[in-house]
């Protein structure tokens, strides 16, 4: 649905060029959910500003639902933008509107008549839930229905995708979990695409199909979230488990066992120790969420010398484990 | 010297300023009309061909945007830096070029007009700058045209600001067009010079200086009810 290829964009600042987008390529599937993440100044925003053009790449081409994006004339670009609604973090709401004109606007743009945008602007006030403050004025709404309406005025022209510019980084938790689940709603119910950038793993867990982790420019590590958590030495999985810093070197080989669906009943633990002679130490363990489905990770230190701990890990893996050697010989 | 205690100085008196209060309004709404107008699109014309303005490139060239931008610059500046008096005097041949006249109540109008504009214009470069840019950038991205980023999203938005601008504007323009009223602009500058100045009567000076701070008064108090309610009554923006 949305692909990047080859893409690089630097920006010339007072102190020097800045690289924001580095050789990145990429590819969202349609009506699937994809995160960005990163920490800012990763490049992240200038990644998704790219994708409508609002910010333009200096090489490389983006295409969405088949329009190559780079190539479009002023005028074939701002009929593409139809097709691609998008949120911000800072809302952009017009005060000088009601709720229902900032919703319209997307309409007037395009030269929708005044009947059309009113029912358009109702039904879609409808599906975000604000349908009775249609005639609010903006400064009366709270963050998250700010964001809302944000969202209302970005789907009233039914586009395809999605773009999130930190939709809810300026939202407090509880908001953020009701935004979060409408979100869900509208890629479930209308199949829209989503694109959002976040620099919360909280939001890739609970809402990603897919994620990139994206360091200086570039995007380190990628893929769909149910893969990514059984990938060895993954950092973009490492940040979805909690299971905090690593001990101090002492030897030992750490491994961390990922668990789908908690479906085990096997003694793995206790065999492991028994078959290979091994104490094991239990540093840490999580259970979350992610992309819908319970995911156990379990991290373990075992003992043994070199050749004992990579036998104990072959093990492991023979039995269908997804083991992850974070540190040492294995 | 008039005296206050002659028959028929009241009704003279209340006659003389009629006349001058209706020229200087007459004066001030001309000039405010046309002020509002000119100034708007100058100062729009000024944000938008900046660099990373909405129409940074007009027809595609960024050296036509930058150059209309310094024109436009140069004029504001030029016009704002020559004091009132002065522009005025200079301004004789040019008014009579214009109006075949450069004396009389509506002959003041050019100077005062002249004078206006590119105050005017600054304060609406002022506030159009204060709309965040987030706001373009999300009109841009429904897929809005240069002009319906303008006319939709940065005027609409900057108005209650740009009433109170033209408020101040308003305030200036009563106070110049009573400095016109030295070189035969008529109005209540007229009476303050003919009666008070040259016939010693310290009431006409007085009226006439009561009658300029109320209509100041009612300008100030019109731009801020009005500027208030389109902000909905809602919290007020600090400015400046």
């Amino acid at each position: 649905m949305i692909t990047f290829d080859k893409v690089s964009k630097t920006f010339a600042t007072r102190s020097g060029s800045v690289v924001a987008l580095d050789d990145v390529s990429l590819e969202v599937a349609q009506g699937e959910i994809f995160g960005v993440i990163g920490r800012s100044g990763a490049g992240k925003s200038t990644l998704v500003r790219t994708v409508n053009m609002l910010e333009s790449p200096d090489s490389g081409t983006i295409t969405v639902d088949g329009m190559e994006m780079t190539a479009l004339s002023a005028g074939d670009l701002r009929d593409a933008r139809r097709r691609i609604g998008m949120v911000f973090q800072q809302f952009n709401l017009l005060n000088s509107r009601t709720v229902r004109g900032n919703v319209e606007l997307a309409l007037e743009v395009h030269g929708v008549a005044r009947e059309e945008r009113r029912r358009k602007a109702g039904e879609i006030l409808d599906l975000v839930g604000l349908a009775d403050r249609a005639g609010a004025r903006i400064f009366e709404l709270s963050g998250g229905q700010k964001q809302r309406v944000g969202i209302a005025r970005a789907l009233a022209t039914n586009p395809s995708v999605l773009l999130s510019d930190e939709a809810t980084s300026a939202l407090d938790p509880e908001t953020t979990a009701s935004i979060l689940e409408l979100l869900r709603g509208l890629n479930r119910d209308l199949g829209l695409t989503i694109l959002l950038i976040t620099h919360e793993m909280d939001v890739v867990k609970t809402l990603c199909d897919s994620a990139a982790l994206m360091e200086n420019g570039r995007i380190v590590e990628q893929g769909r979230l149910d893969e990514v958590v059984l990938r060895d030495r993954s950092k973009l999985s490492a940040g979805l488990f909690p299971l905090g810093e690593l001990p101090e070197e002492r030897g030992t080989t750490i491994v961390e066992i990922t668990f789908v669906g908690l479906a085990s009943n096997e003694p793995v633990i206790a065999r492991l120790a028994r078959d290979h002679d091994l104490s094991i130490s239990l540093l840490g363990a999580a259970i979350e969420t992610i992309g819908g489905r319970q995911t156990g990770r379990t991290r373990l230190e075992l003992d043994g010398g070199a050749a004992v701990n990579a036998k104990a890990v072959a093990d492991l893996r023979s039995q269908g484990l997804a083991v992850s050697v974070v540190r040492g010989d294995a | 010297m008039i005296d206050v205690n002659a028959p028929g100085f009241w009704p003279q008196l209340f006659e003389t300023l009629r006349i001058a209060t209706g020229q200087t309004l007459y004066q001030v709404g001309i000039t405010l009309l046309l002020t509002a107008i000119i100034g708007v699109a100058i100062g729009t014309i000024l944000v938008v061909t900046e660099a990373d303005g909405v129409l940074a490139r007009p027809f595609g060239s960024r050296a036509l945007g930058r150059a209309i931008n310094a024109v436009l610059q140069l004029i504001v500046n030029l016009g704002r830096s020559i004091p009132f008096i002065i522009l005025m005097i200079a301004l004789i041949p040019f008014t009579r070029l214009v109006l075949g006249t450069s004396f009389g109540v509506t002959a003041a109008i050019v100077p005062l007009t002249v004078a206006a504009i590119p105050f005017f214009a600054r304060m609406v470069e002022m506030s159009l700058r204060e709309v965040p840019a987030g706001l373009v950038e999300a009109g841009t991205s429904l897929g809005a045209s240069r002009w319906h980023l303008v006319a939709k999203v940065l005027l609409p938005e900057a108005m209650p600001s740009l009433v109170l601008g033209f408020t101040t504007t308003a305030v200036s323009v009563v106070n110049f067009s009573a400095i016109v009223g030295v070189i035969g602009g008529g109005g209540l500058g007229d009476v303050a010079i003919r009666y008070g100045h040259q016939r010693y009567s310290v009431t006409h000076i007085i009226a006439v200086i009561i009658i300029l701070v109320a209509i100041v008064a009612i300008i100030q108090a019109i731009g801020n009810a009005v500027s208030m309610r389109m902000r909905g009554g809602g919290p007020a923006r600090a400015r400046r």
